[in-house]
């Protein structure tokens, strides 16, 4: 089984909870993850529904992706404590916890989870966490949240981060660079992942390669995606090109020969290449293999 | 499944709506004696008709009511909705 | 009998006199030489142009019993069939049959022509709205079952003698006064004059009813005025906004576009996206939409086209414009952008129907044709096609030009969602064979890619492929899944409820549409 701190998660597509029709297709687009949202984007009369129509269809289709929840605030609305017991003997594979703020909430999500696994008689961390930074008390406690141990992800959830900044977003994302920035590092820290927020303008594809290509940069394993489009998009900016792979050979090569000749420094191309660079290379053909990429095909391709 | 004691529906309620792959489904309680009556009207008619009564009568059974009547008017619900529409119904059909 | 798609065809069904059975795509020969060109006189200085379509009904000697035909290049906007039948039936001719190359909703009003008994048989492409309805469920209103032909098997009709045509009424977009018609120009301007061209060269009058009479010469023209008895001018022959209204957009579905994207890359992946390949497209939906996934594919590896058969979209003589094929060979133009393509771009060619798909005679397009993507209402286990009848039986569609693409192509792919609505559309048999199973290599669905077991050439080149290819059978299951397995629906046994007779390509007998049985 593949560890939830360490999956593949560029993507995580965002369903509507009350909709069978975008339920029944979401497994087709191939996004990694499929988030079920029981949570804004269902009216507050709808909420019991939702939550019966998801708990429903995680029980009855077979699912290709990861499938995660977004349930309500447990402690900041009526609706999350329901959420969880309707949705958690159904086995989503993570619960996503929205406006996350103490680690506190964590806490009381996961002792629910501890509970239903130990009732139903399944080992201990088949159903996971992931949160939802969304406010800058939230961003202050960030360490302590990504260290709770269901945590598995860390999410931003910038439309309401910055109505609490009280700003607006831009072109260049500078209003959410250092939540960005502060989240990352606390992921890193607490060994867990990191998602980068919606971008909803669909049509402005130039816009979104932009922003996921920054997000990238920064060192963000993935990020919510809400139209099929956007996952070719993210799936493609993710997987390291053929270039790229062919050089982390070359790396790896070389430090193979460097050990088994005993050789100290190593060089390739004229460059030094030390520990980190060597662990860098292997993570672009391990995130090139986990894409479905045959590598050896792209040895000598440099 | 567990079977619980025989529960009466306190009120009429619907649950879903009339759009592509949902069901509109209303429940309404009936008089003692009754039994489960279900009236469909889907454009599957033919090839999932007796199917979908079928399933809506012993989801309602299963839930531990015996005297209600149900009606759905279909767009192509796939089963886990309609299920989850009955289900949904019947709760709020036993809200104060 | 069962014929070669193992369908039960009746030894005798009540009007039809063709006993053929479908024996495979290529089973049949000409017997007879075939039908010849009606030859009459024309008198110098005859005035062609008559006052009215009475004139017409009368000049032309139109009597009780007769055959009369119409194009359907006018699609859904078309005047010319109501504004005949009209007047046909005003002066109390009874007994007549329609041989339309195909009919569209705007043909509703038939309903009220066939129980008066003015109209008492159809022969057409495809019969759909209100008509199709009716005559699924009063199969017995007609005199005959009505005769389904795929568009080069209309032409093939024609042109055996099996279709006989009196009097061929056309609608011309513009036409002078000798009797040379386009379609190239005028307020009802649709294009190509494909279809009409056939009635035109064999039916035994021809009247042509324009609504732009033009005092000049018409040239080039796509009827010559060597066809054309009488001419009718009249305000319209048609509405512009259902012959052709602005350019058809590429769906923005995301599961079409996903099947289009894998069409593109089976293409690709198969080999036949190569340098001079040929292509046809389905006029909607994935079908369409694969030109956008094909066209970057084509880009990236600088590859060109040699040719495109159309029905004929905006999205099509672009990509043609654009240089990416040489020429493009037009049997009916579906938009504006195409329309204005075919009058303006010299590689835009415009075709007969007996050139685009007619099997009998030297080579029809499609023969040459490398790749058709193409649509179906349902599919079957053994690849078979349906795109006349629905999932309850009722007819809504036409049979085209799918068949014919379909047999000529050396790569034939069919896009279909695995699950309509909650219905599988991979049944165990189709409710009515249009398209038999060996003229489909491929069929793609949103859930998974089936390949033909005949076609052990491309399962082998899509071996290791990333795509998900999977059996039909697998992707029924899987459909079953979802949705479990319908129930049948009933169709009537009696011979008497026979709605339609599906005639293949060469004029043999693929199945009948029977009535379903009322709930």
């Amino acid at each position: 089984m593949t560890d939830p701190k360490t999956k593949l998660r560029r993507t995580m597509m965002f369903v509507p909870g009350n909709s069978p029709k975008m339920i029944n297709s979401a497994d087709i687009y191939g996004a990694d993850s499929l988030m079920f949202d029981i949570e804004d984007s269902i009216a507050v009369t709808e909420k019991d529904t939702a939550r019966i129509l998801v708990a429903q269809a995680l029980k009855s289709i077979k699912f290709h992706s990861e499938t995660v929840v977004r349930i309500n605030h447990p402690t900041q609305t009526p609706f999350g404590m329901d959420d969880l017991k309707v949705i958690l003997p159904s086995k989503p594979d993570l619960i996503r916890l929205p406006k996350v703020e103490d680690v506190s909430e964590v806490e009381l999500v996961a002792k629910e989870i501890e509970r239903v696994e130990k009732e139903n008689g399944w080992p201990e961390g088949t159903i996971n966490i992931i949160s939802a930074i969304e406010s800058v008390k939230g961003l202050y406690n960030v360490r302590e949240i990504c260290k709770h141990p269901r945590m598995v992800a860390i999410a931003l959830g910038a439309e309401d981060f910055i109505a609490n900044l009280k700003t607006q977003r831009t072109k260049t994302g500078i209003e959410l660079y250092y939540v960005r920035s502060q989240i990352l590092m606390a992921a890193r820290d607490a060994e867990i992942q990191c998602m980068d927020t919606v971008f909803s303008d669909v049509k402005d594809m130039e816009g979104f390669e932009h922003e996921v290509s920054n997000s990238r940069d920064m060192g963000f394993d993935g990020k919510s995606v809400i139209h099929p489009k956007q996952i070719t998009e993210v799936h493609r900016l993710y997987t390291p090109t053929d270039k790229q792979i062919a050089k982390a050979l070359k790396v790896l090569d070389a430090y193979d020969d460097a050990q088994k000749n005993h050789k100290g420094v190593l060089a390739v191309d004229g460059k030094m290449i030390d520990g980190p660079i060597v662990v860098r290379a292997q993570r672009v053909v391990d995130q090139a293999i986990a894409a479905g990429v045959n590598v050896e095909e792209k040895r000598g391709l440099a | 499944m567990e079977k619980q004691a025989n529960k009466i529906l306190a009120r009429s309620a619907t649950a879903g709506f009339e759009e592509k792959n949902d069901v509109l489904i209303t429940v309404k309680p009936v008089a003692a004696g009754q039994g489960i009556t279900v009236k469909l009207v889907s454009p599957v008619q033919r090839q999932y008709g007796k199917h979908m009564e079928k399933l809506i009568m012993e989801t309602v059974r299963s839930a531990g009511f015996s005297d209600v009547n149900i009606e759905a008017a279909d767009k192509s619900a796939w089963d886990y909705t309609i299920k989850a529409r009955v289900l949904g119904a019947l709760e709020r059909g036993m809200k104060a | 009998m069962k014929n070669a798609v193992g369908r039960e065809i009746p030894e005798v069904i009540p009007g039809i006199k063709n006993k053929r059975l479908y024996k495979g795509e290529f089973a049949y020969l000409p017997e007879k030489p075939g039908a010849a060109r009606k030859i009459r006189v024309g008198i110098p200085h005859t005035n062609k142009v008559l006052a009215s379509i009475d004139e017409a009904i009368e000049k032309t000697g139109l009597r009780d019993g007769q055959t009369i035909s119409f194009h359907h290049h006018l699609r859904n906007g078309d005047f010319v069939m109501k504004m005949v039948v009209e007047r046909i039936a005003a002066k109390g001719i009874k007994d007549i049959m329609i041989a339309s190359s195909s009919l569209s909703p705007c043909h509703d009003f038939l309903i009220d022509y066939i129980k008066d008994g003015t109209i008492t048989a159809l022969e057409s492409s495809g019969l759909r709205g209100d008509l199709g309805k009716y005559l699924t469920v009063n199969p017995q209103a007609l005199k005959k079952p009505t005769i389904i032909r795929s568009h080069g098997g209309r032409a093939r009709a024609i042109e055996a003698g099996e279709l006989h045509i009196d009097v061929a009424f056309m609608g011309a977009p513009a036409c002078d006064r000798f009797g040379n018609a386009t379609g190239r120009q005028g307020k009802s301007a649709f294009g190509s004059m494909g279809y009409a061209m056939i009635d035109a060269a064999y039916a035994d009058k021809v009247v042509l009813v324009t609504d732009n009479l033009v005092d000049g010469a018409v040239y080039p023209y796509s009827i010559p005025q060597i066809d054309v008895d009488y001419i009718v001018p009249v305000e319209a022959i048609g509405d512009p906004e259902g012959i052709a209204s602005g350019a058809i957009r590429i769906t923005k579905s995301p599961t079409q576009l996903l099947m289009a994207k894998y069409a593109a890359e089976i293409m690709e992946e198969t080999g036949y996206l190569k340098q001079g390949f040929s292509l046809q497209l389905g006029s909607g939906g994935a079908s369409l939409a694969a030109a956008l996934f094909i066209r970057e594919k084509m880009e990236k590896n600088d590859i060109t086209g040699s040719f495109g058969i159309g029905g004929v979209t905006g999205v099509f003589s672009e990509m043609l414009k654009d240089g990416l094929f040489e020429v493009c060979y037009d049997a009916q133009t579906f938009d504006m952008t195409a329309v204005k393509s075919i009058a303006e771009n010299p590689r835009h060619l415009e075709v007969s129907a007996s050139f685009y798909a007619n099997p009998w005679n030297a080579s029809p397009i499609v023969n040459n044709l490398d790749v058709v993507i193409l649509s179906a209402t349902e599919v079957d286990l053994d690849f078979n096609v349906n795109v006349i009848t629905d999932s309850n039986g009722v007819l809504m569609g036409a049979s085209g030009g799918h068949s014919d693409a379909a047999a000529g192509a050396a790569l034939s792919i069919i896009v279909v969602p695995l699950v309509r609505g909650r219905l599988p559309m991979i049944r165990d048999h189709v409710q009515n064979v249009v398209t038999p199973g060996e003229s489909i290599d491929v069929i793609i669905t949103d859930r998974g890619i089936a390949i033909n077991p005949l076609r052990k050439d491309i399962m082998e080149k899509l071996k290791g492929s990333k795509l998900p290819i999977m059996t039909l059978a697998e992707l029924q299951a899987l459909a079953y899944e979802f949705v479990g397995k319908p129930e049948e629906v009933g169709l009537s046994q009696d011979d008497k409820d026979i709605v339609a007779v599906v005639e293949y390509r060469d004029g043999s007998i693929l199945d009948v549409i029977r009535k379903p049985i009322a709930d």
